[in-house]
């Protein structure tokens, strides 16, 4: 797959970009080259910081106005666009490069109907009139496979869902025909199976367009399905680069190793596998590193990584990396032991109770079912994985249990107390605690590490007396493997991990019973969750402790789970034990959550798809709440009678008109009808 | 941009020194930008200096200029010359010495007003913010009636009513503002109570006052500080206006407003009396516009 000079569309060379900042110039992006050739579709990955979007924003000329590029070039044809003149490059951008941006929410004026913002590119570059251009725009929004777009063009952004208004940017995009498409995490901020629908969008597309594209994203997976190269971006150095399958099958260097063992993969189990998290955190942006950006971090360092850096070692055709010993990548050992055998816990005993819990918003006759009649139980030392797209009410269902929000109706029961209300008593609270998505938001800015936790032990483990505080603290720091000299710092100064170790210290101050955790670790990046999931899972194996974890990402879910429930809508669909769940028979709803998870695996099985967007809580769908999206729709039966509980013989119970017998033989026959021939092994 | 690494799960730290000296460079580095922003802001600095200038010949006039009130009747609204450089009032007192001592009933009253608009405005943000409810609907409505109602009447009637005197013209215009700034602060409050780390605070079982003194206030200083300077300015304006009008300050005190309301009557013959002390208003309320501007932006970056 390498790429000849003449049918290179993008080359980058030697890019190195710094940005201004106070007076200092900190250098983001050092000597990145690479080319992209006409058609392909070329993924940058790396974590937050890294630098993917300056890359990207360097392709479009979009740089912010305090970024320097101190040198390199940026070949689009023949013609540098970074010294192209300004005519020439408005020329350029919308029909000859365009762009798709993270959030379509802001990307989109959310003032002017997105058919006239669609018709707005092929008037100005085209140069048709209004009938026309709106003719075109509505030609395009098919392509880009909207329902109804004559009906959307005369929609405002804010009428549209996320997943359609992503399609829109695609159609702006696309409107010219580029030659290149240049993708800025294009899903990030979308549900699962809204983003799966954008993924395939973006795979149909390409056989119709032509355009060669730059896809950047954090996600490892997401690359490997999308594309046919893949660089890999460390402190603002490409330090790998090649074929996609090489690249994931035999990576080359240590930290794109070590970016693929600290993923929980599918059907990982805390109490079989554990994750291999990358020690250490990113160097600052801006500082000076004599030799190997990694080898702070790098298990297979030596004294010649400190002192030089690697120039980019071939390994085969196309496929090279910037490590001086990158024939014992492939060698380097799992670092993490394997679970400790004690303290499996057991449930035994149920602790919380929740019945037909509803939490409604508005005022009567405008009300909003977050959650909708909701029963679950958590069993002492169990771990409830709980599933659900945005908007679903798992947060909602959180808050009341927790007692951040008072119920409407139904009852929770904790440890056979009733704590349906938040007003409830010391040893309630210090039983019951939450750890929050954000851990930025989540920590008082203006206060310190030690006046965050000295406040729960004291409130939440009753420790009065600051000596005996600070003795209690030292062992709740270490607990949660933090080091004294983080105490003395406020949050700000500490990376996204270590504060979402304080969080975790607070919320296990006063030796809960049950913590609530709401994404724990969706706000971190892929080598820090590892060890946040490691240490979860510890914590819960020694204090003996329930978890209820809320999170989009199956993979972590499973990872951590005894059982999962799955949400759509304020309700609950299927609930039972974590394998059992995941396997069929279960619910239709889970089974396009679980195809829409894109895999490190080339060439995976069908996605199955999810018809229309997420209908508003305000007016759940009558029958089955699932009925106007479900891919196993059956008719009448699903408009009309609510769908019975079924139980499978795994212990699972999923609410479906169709019994598990039948359900177990449908989904089994949905199994791979590959999409493409696999490529080679 | 993480500052400290990351310890391994092993529970094997790695070596911290780095790290160490970063965290603490890293929060110097905080600290300084603030003052950083504000010393290379030419807005902040030029407002500063005309700051410092009026609250010098606020505290120093005694030493500085001849005695605001003496009269010499020999020179009775004499241009200004050599001698009394901005020329002589109606009763011959030096209006250049008037200018200058002018300056200290302006500072007293007005910082004295912004400071109990302040304290009662951040109180009462901080209530209806946090709280909302029937306490927060109740409160935006006084404030729309109050806002309808046109201000200077209102404190026209106040004044008329308790009788002129400084101490009531600070009542006036503080219990004026604590609306105004109570509005700023509520806004503020309703940003930060939907942040996580106040649900936490909540979820250990801190009470209402607590959140909103020691959770909540910490992190709105910098708007309350900006609404603040820019009450400030009002306030100045506000306590000349009422001078002005013959309710505040009475004479024989070298207030710019009273002066510029004695000199009128002689606007014709002695441009003088008014000029002098109207640009003296000018520049102090135009200084501390740009101290506000100045540190707002300084803030947002």
């Amino acid at each position: 797959m390498s790429v000849t000079e003449r049918q290179q569309a993008v080359r980058i060379e030697g890019l190195t970009v710094a940005y201004r900042r106070r007076g200092q110039l900190l250098r983001v992006l050092d000597d990145v080259s690479f080319s992209i050739g006409a058609g392909e579709a070329y993924g940058l990955v790396g974590e937050s910081g890294c630098g993917k979007t300056t890359v990207a924003m360097s392709l479009m000329r979009y740089l912010p106005d305090n970024a320097v590029v101190e040198s390199g070039r940026v070949m689009f044809g023949d013609e540098d666009v970074l010294t192209a003149s300004a005519t020439t490059l408005s020329g350029w951008r919308g029909d000859r490069m365009a762009m798709v941006y993270q959030d379509p929410g802001t990307a989109l004026n959310p003032s002017i109907k997105v058919g006239e913002q669609i018709a707005e590119v092929y008037r100005f570059h085209k140069g048709m009139n209004r009938s026309d251009a709106l003719a075109a725009a509505v030609h395009m929004l098919e392509t880009v496979q909207i329902s109804a777009p004559d009906r959307v063009v005369r929609r405002y952004p804010h009428e549209l869902s996320g997943g359609q208004q992503q399609r829109i940017m695609f159609a702006m995009a696309l409107a010219t025909d580029p030659d290149l498409l240049v993708l800025d995490e294009p899903t990030t901020g979308l549900d699962a199976t809204v983003e799966a629908e954008v993924l395939d969008l973006v795979e149909q597309l390409r056989t119709q367009f032509d355009a060669s594209i730059l896809f950047v994203s954090h996600n490892l997976g997401i690359v490997s399905r999308m594309c046919e190269r893949v660089g890999v971006l460390y402190a603002g150095r490409l330090i790998e680069e090649g074929p996609a399958i090489d690249l994931f099958r035999e990576p080359r260097h240590p930290y794109t190793l070590a970016l693929l063992r600290c993923m929980p993969r599918m059907g990982m189990r805390k109490d079989v596998d554990r994750l291999d998290p990358i020690p250490g955190s990113l160097p600052p942006i801006g500082v000076d590193i004599a030799g190997c950006v990694y080898a702070d971090r790098c298990p297979i360092a030596r004294d010649r990584c400190r002192a030089e850096p690697p120039p980019i070692e071939p390994i085969a055709p196309g496929h090279g990396a910037r490590c001086f010993y990158h024939e014992e990548v492939p060698g380097i050992p799992v670092l993490t032991r394997p679970p400790d055998e004690a303290a499996a816990a057991t449930a035994d005993g149920v602790l919380l109770k929740v019945d037909d819990l509803v939490k409604a918003y508005g005022s009567a006759g405008n009300q909003v079912f977050a959650v909708a009649g909701v029963d679950i139980e958590v069993g002492r030392g169990e771990v409830l994985g709980l599933v659900g797209e945005s908007g679903s009410g798992k947060t909602s269902l959180a808050k009341c249990i927790v007692g951040l929000l008072d119920p409407s109706g139904g009852a929770i029961e904790f440890d056979a107390a009733d704590v349906t209300s938040h007003r409830r008593g010391r040893e309630a609270r210090r039983r019951l605690q939450m750890v929050f998505q954000n851990p930025d938001n989540a920590l008082n800015p203006s206060h310190s590490v030690r006046t965050i936790l000295r406040r729960s032990l004291q409130l939440l483990a009753g420790v009065r007396g600051k000596d005996r505080q600070d003795a209690l603290m030292d062992d709740l720091a270490r607990s949660v493997r933090l080091e004294p000299r983080h105490l003395d710092v406020r949050p700000s100064a500490l990376s996204g991990g270590l504060k979402q170790r304080v969080a975790i210290a607070r919320s296990f101050a006063g030796s809960p019973s049950l913590v609530l955790c709401d994404e724990p670790t969706s706000a971190l990046d892929v080598s820090v969750q590892a060890a946040i999931l490691n240490l979860l899972v510890d914590l819960q194996r020694r204090e003996g402790v329930s978890y209820v974890f809320i999170s989009h990402d199956l993979a972590v879910v499973r990872y951590v789970s005894d059982r999962i429930a799955v949400m759509y809508l304020g309700q609950i669909v299927d609930v039972g034990p974590a394998d059992a769940v995941f396997e069929a028979p279960h619910h239709p709803y889970t089974e396009a959550l679980l195809s829409a998870i894109p895999t490190l695996e080339p060439g995976g099985k069908a996605r199955m798809k999810l018809h229309g967007t997420l209908p508003s809580p305000s007016d759940p769908p009558s029958g089955c709440r699932f009925h106007t999206r479900c891919p196993r729709f059956l008719g009448d039966v699903c408009v009309n009678e609510e769908p019975p509980w079924q139980s499978t013989t795994d212990g699972e119970r999923y609410r479906c008109h169709i019994p598990p017998e039948e359900l177990a033989r449908l989904q089994a026959e949905a199994e791979p009808t590959a999409r493409e021939p696999d490529p080679a092994p | 941009m993480s500052a400290v690494d990351e310890p391994s799960v092993a529970g094997e730290f790695p070596d911290g020194a780095a790290a160490q000296v970063d965290v603490r460079r890293l929060r110097r580095q905080r600290r300084a930008e603030l003052f950083a922003a504000l010393r290379t802001s030419k807005t902040f600095l030029v407002g500063m200096l005309i700051l410092i200038f009026w609250v010098v010949s606020a505290l120093g006039w005694r030493w500085l200029v001849r005695s605001p009130q003496a009269v010499d009747t020999a020179a009775t609204l004499a241009s200004p010359s050599a001698d009394h450089w901005f020329g002589t009032d109606n009763l011959g007192r030096d209006v250049f010495a008037r200018v200058i001592a002018g300056a200290a009933p302006v500072l007293t009253v007005a910082p004295l007003a912004t400071l109990l608009g302040l304290a009662g405005g951040t109180t009462l943000g901080l209530v209806t913010g946090y709280y909302r409810g029937w306490i927060d609907d109740i409160f935006s409505r006084i404030v729309d009636a109050l806002l309808a109602f046109p201000l200077i009447i209102l404190s026209v009637l106040v004044l008329a009513s308790l009788g002129r005197s400084p101490r009531n013209v600070i009542l006036v215009i503080g219990i004026i503002f604590t609306p105004l700034i109570a509005r700023t602060v509520r806004s503020a409050v309703l940003v930060e109570r939907e942040r996580e780390y106040v649900a936490a605070a909540r979820l250990r079982g801190e009470r209402g006052p607590r959140i909103m003194v020691a959770e909540i206030l910490p992190n709105i200083t910098a708007p309350i500080l900006v609404e603040a300077t820019i009450r400030l300015g009002y306030a100045i304006f506000a306590a000349a206006t009422l001078a002005f009008l013959g309710l505040g300050i009475q004479d024989p005190s070298p207030d710019w407003g009273l002066a510029i309301a004695n000199g009128r009557a002689y606007l014709q013959i002695a441009w003088w009396m008014v000029l002098f002390p109207a640009a003296a208003l000018a520049t102090l309320v135009v200084g501390v516009n740009l101290v506000a501007d100045g540190l707002r932006r300084a803030i947002e970056e």
